[in-house]
């Protein structure tokens, strides 16, 4: 094996750039934009961002398992063609084969490697026994809790013996705490030098678990992906959340996140990528909106939250709360500013509302400020008989954007419709009509 | 010394084979003598057709029985053996997907019985004067009547492999041939065996058809329960017909209780669902099978072997889905594939409409498409008929847990008994009180295959939320409105499941319900299944050709312009949950 040159990197990701499927040529969107960065030995690197700005790709482009369009991963001084020797990972939603038992389960991370069966049976016993799973060997993942279960996904991954630990939102499927168990344990095994691992690139979206874990955190904006900026954590391990630096930090990423993107281009509205028609829209149910305005329109934030502290309060992810926000954000009811969210006037007049006030507000509001809505709308108009198929917005949208994404933002604009009665959406043939049922 | 003791004891518990031991050992030595003596008469030379080789004595019965379940279990075996290699092929090459799927549909819609004439023919040439010829005939056909709905399932079980877990073996560089072992086999493994399960029910009709089969001259009558029935009929042994239902019965009982349902047991950790679930199936063979200790003892080599076998790298070349060289190399190969396919399928074509144009002329297509709607009708009236009258009881029966639970295995049991057993007892029916066969004989068309739309219905009656039915009653939601509006659309997907394995079946069926015989007396219906019996009957081959495929041309538009958009449609708007 090609031994490193000390404190050289372990590995190095260059120009990386990866387009959706299927889009071969340059002007189709990208998913990640240019991102180049290293580990080093030593370290815990945490890419985050929400969803959508493609860490999990780029966590599989450094593992491996997908290709880049352009630009490179080298590993160990060669540049990485496939899955590597060395590179194990972690998987959100644990991915153990139900039918083998966790000693099994751990052994498989041996099948490819030609060890001996006596040697991989000790070393899947020791990996289990570092992990504290003591006593589990002989059951099956369905028998255990998912706390249980993301230990013998450690153990899996462990047993390798890698260079690379990958972790894909490890803690993510776990309730609150479960999660903060497995993070101290982790960080404790990490602390004291018993994981056979040299470094640890983790994916997250929760910006205290970064805080709390990582040396080194990579702030992804969405659409194109890109390395926003890179934070250093230098406090010692174990780190205590209610330290005053620890949440001047989570403070600092919250505002980075919030933070309206400097190189505004013409027409672009807000955080979302794409512009007029071909803007990417997240799920947001209008239970949410009208929610999150009763909340920050009320006692004791009377208009102005401070969003770590919302999410605290609500127990929310930023997943779950930055798409209502830069909803509201983008639809003029509320303005995100430093990590704060505040609301407009038409923002307080909306909470203060009855029922179809609000609904009237919210209608006028989408065919001002979203393009797609208002375009609906608009084609509806103009045709005589007022009925559009669904099909045509659809494809116009994969002009801009992946299938997902466009099945996304029509289901949004569908919806929000509905809410503010512009237009009326019929499922069963799938059309788009000026008239509700009678 | 007491120590001494108790360490003499344990060590004597353990060595010693246990009371368990003794049974499952008798039950396996059994099972294997009868296999053995099963297959040495399997490659006997052929008697002289003349010699009439069934007898009637009740006492051959088990023999006979013997026979037709090895028949039946030999080609379970080649319809597995097909089922992994033929869907793994579609599953991993795009090309070879675009030809196998589509042949898959269609084989799945042809009427297999209808070609048993040709099938005979040939393994009889291929082995000329020995039984092994009529016995591959048999299994053959046995096996037309399996594979095709395993494959099917295989390979959708291939193409939904969990991402993650496909991951895993990526990121941990297990070869393809691992892979295929540790994660796709046991992935696909609880819907493989139920699949096989209703292969064996599928099976059993076509055994009791292919055991006994004249074509022109030839006449060949494989001992078997098949040929034991075919004899009874021509002596007219009314006695001889019901022993071999009850033999049949009997058969069915023992394969589920010794084989299906200790496998289905065993599948159940294959099952991927979060946390255990509540109903698990029991199986006394199995626990039987746990708590012995040599013969556990005896399956650890077995079960080396087959570790060692799996965990092989074989590093199979990589089939075509993920390394593409550039876009307009495979573009070509494409069209290339495609004009080669379409090409064989042209010639493939011309040469049948050859064949047929040898005896046959445009008056005998008509008249093939006349008969075909009429069997069309036949078979769209008596489902109507069987869901009008099944429906109902079957959604009383299921909303009644303590009923379903009793009915739904006779149920199941019932689908998976041959129907055409029991048809010589209609045609004594028929013949007795002077019936009009075009309508009486219809009825054997659905006899065998309503069982599906009862169990299915039971089971979707069983898993209606308890919440909606409340609903329903809080709102006084009665009459017509609590059919129409709450339990048929609630039961829709489960009763499309039923009525399209249903509707398959009784397209098969047609075939022998159209056309039956008792003795020399003869009872047929006006339709394309009497139409095919005759011609197969009187050796001719052009018009077994014309009427198989008139019928497969209707199955599958029937299929494909009825059922699978009222699947859709269910599937898509009214699967709860």
């Amino acid at each position: 094996m090609l031994e490193e040159v000390k404190g050289g990197p372990l590995l190095e990701v260059r120009h990386v750039s990866q387009r959706y499927k299927g889009g071969s040529d340059e002007d189709s969107p990208a998913v990640l934009d240019d991102v180049s960065t290293q580990l080093s030995r030593g370290e815990i690197v945490g890419l985050l961002g929400r969803s959508g700005c493609g860490k999990s790709t780029l966590l599989r482009i450094v593992s491996g398992l997908i290709r880049p369009s352009a630009g490179e991963v080298v590993y160990q001084g060669e540049p990485l063609t496939g899955p590597a020797d060395g590179v194990a990972m972690v998987f959100q939603s644990f991915a153990l084969f139900p039918w083998l038992s966790v000693l099994e389960n751990v052994e498989i991370g041996l099948k490819a490697l030609k060890i001996a069966p006596d040697e991989a049976r000790r070393r899947a016993l020791a990996a289990i026994d570092l992990i504290g799973l003591d006593g589990y060997e002989s059951a099956y993942p369905k028998e255990l809790s998912g706390g249980m279960r993301q230990r013998v996904g450690f153990a899996r991954a462990v047993v390798t013996h890698p260079n690379i630990l990958l972790m894909d939102e490890p803690f993510s499927a776990l309730d609150v705490l479960t999660a903060e168990t497995l993070r101290s344990d982790l960080i404790d095994l990490w602390s004291e030098g018993r994981l056979p691992i040299k470094s640890i690139l983790m994916v997250t979206h929760n910006i205290e678990e970064a805080v709390l874990m990582c040396d080194r955190i990579l702030v992804l904006s969405s659409h194109p992906g890109r390395i926003a900026s890179e934070i250093r954590v230098t406090l010692p391990h174990p780190r205590n959340r209610l330290d005053p630096i620890f949440r001047q930090l989570v403070d600092n990423i919250y505002a980075l996140m919030t933070r309206r993107s400097t190189t505004k281009q013409p027409g672009k509205d807000g955080l979302f990528p794409g512009t007029g028609i071909g803007m990417v829209l997240p799920r947001v149910s209008t239970n949410s909106l009208a929610g999150l305005m009763e909340e920050v329109a009320a006692e004791p934030y009377n208009g102005k939250a401070d969003l770590p502290h919302l999410a605290d309060s609500l127990q929310m992810e930023i997943d779950d709360l930055f798409p209502i926000a830069e909803t509201l954000q983008l639809m003029r009811f509320a303005e995100l500013e430093e990590g704060d969210i505040k609301l407009t006037g038409a923002g307080r007049r909306f909470a203060d509302a009855e029922v179809d006030a609000r609904k009237k507000q919210f209608g006028d509001h989408l065919m001002a400020y979203v393009p797609l809505a208002a375009r609906i709308k608009r084609v509806l108009d103009e045709r005589p008989s007022h009925v559009a198929n669904a099909a045509r917005f659809r494809e116009e949208l994969e002009d801009y954007m992946s299938e997902d994404y466009a099945e996304k933002t029509l289901r949004s604009a569908i919806n929000w419709g509905r809410y503010g009665e512009v237009y009326a959406y019929d499922e069963d043939n799938q059309s788009f009509s000026l008239e509700n049922p009678t | 010394m007491a120590s001494r003791f108790v360490a003499f004891t344990s060590l004597g518990r353990r060595a010693l084979p246990n009371q368990w031991d003794v049974i499952a050992l008798s039950l396996i030595f059994g099972l294997f003598v009868l296999v053995a003596r099963g297959s040495h008469d399997m490659v006997v030379p052929l008697p002289s057709p003349d010699s009439a080789p069934i007898s009637l004595d009740y006492a051959y019965l088990p023999y006979y029985a013997l026979r037709t379940t090895l028949r039946m279990f030999l080609a379970l075996g080649a319809s597995l053996a097909f089922t992994l290699t033929y869907a793994t092929l579609a599953a991993k090459s795009r090309r070879a997907e675009t030809v196998l799927i589509p042949l898959l549909d269609v084989l799945q819609s042809v009427p297999i019985l209808g070609f048993l004439s040709f099938t005979v023919t040939f393994f009889l040439n291929l082995f000329p004067g020995s039984v092994l010829g009529a016995e591959l005939a048999a299994i053959f056909a046995i096996f037309t009547s399996q594979a095709w709905n395993m494959a099917f399932s295989f390979y959708q079980s291939l193409r939904t492999v969990p991402d993650d877990l496909a991951e895993v073996c990526e990121g941990f560089r297990l070869s393809s041939w691992q892979k295929f072992w540790q994660l796709e086999t046991p992935f696909a493994m609880p819907s493989l065996i139920y699949n096989m399960m209703m292969s064996m029910s599928g099976g059993w009709f076509f055994v009791v058809a292919a055991e006994a089969i004249t074509v022109g001259d030839t006449t060949i009558k494989l001992p078997g329960i098949g040929s034991y029935l075919a004899t009874a009929i021509d002596a007219k042994d009314i006695r001889a017909v019901l022993a071999a239902v009850v033999m049949v019965l009997v058969v069915i009982l023992l394969y589920d209780q010794l084989m299906f349902r200790p496998i289905v047991t065993w599948a159940d950790k294959f099952k991927v669902e979060l946390s255990a679930s509540q109903a698990t199936s029991k199986s006394w063979v199995l626990n039987l099978l746990a708590r012995t200790f040599w013969v556990r003892r005896a399956a650890a080599p077995l079960e080396g072997a087959f570790e060692w076998f799996t965990s092989l790298r074989l590093d199979l070349p990589r089939l075509g889905r993920r390394r593409n060289s550039s876009p307009v190399v495979s573009r070509a190969v494409d069209v290339a594939w495609v004009v080669v396919i379409g090409l064989i399928a042209v010639y493939g074509a011309w040469h049948a409409v050859l064949f047929i144009a040898t005896t046959l002329s445009w008056g005998d297509v008509v008249q093939t498409i006349g008969l075909t709607l009429i069997t069309m009708l036949r078979v769209v009236v008596l489902l109507t008929l069987a869901s009008l009258v099944w429906v109902p009881i079957a959604v009383w029966i299921g909303l009644r847990p303590a009923v379903a639970e009793r009915v739904q295995p006779a149920a199941q049991f019932l689908a998976a008994f041959p129907a055409n057993v029991v048809f010589p007892i209609a045609v004594v029916g028929i013949l007795t009180f002077h019936l009009d066969p075009d309508i009486w004989l219809s009825f054997l068309i659905i006899f065998g295959t309503q069982w599906y739309i009862v169990f299915n219905v039971i089971a979707g009656a069983s898993a209606f939320p308890n919440d909606l039915r409340e609903a329903a009653s809080n709102f006084r939601i009665t009459g017509w409105s609590w059919w129409f509006k709450v339990m048929i659309p609630g039961i829709f997907p489960y009763y499309v499941t039923g009525a399209l394995t249903a509707s398959g079946g009784s397209w098969n069926a047609a075939i022998v319900a159209e056309y039956v015989k008792w003795g020399n007396d003869r009872v047929s219906a006006t339709g394309i299944g009497a139409y095919i019996a005759q011609a197969t009957e009187a050796g001719d081959f052009p018009k077994i050709v014309l009427g198989v495929g008139m019928m497969s041309i209707f199955v599958i538009l029937y299929n494909r312009l009825l059922w699978r958009p009222l699947f859709g449609y269910a599937e898509r708007r009214l699967r709860l949950g």
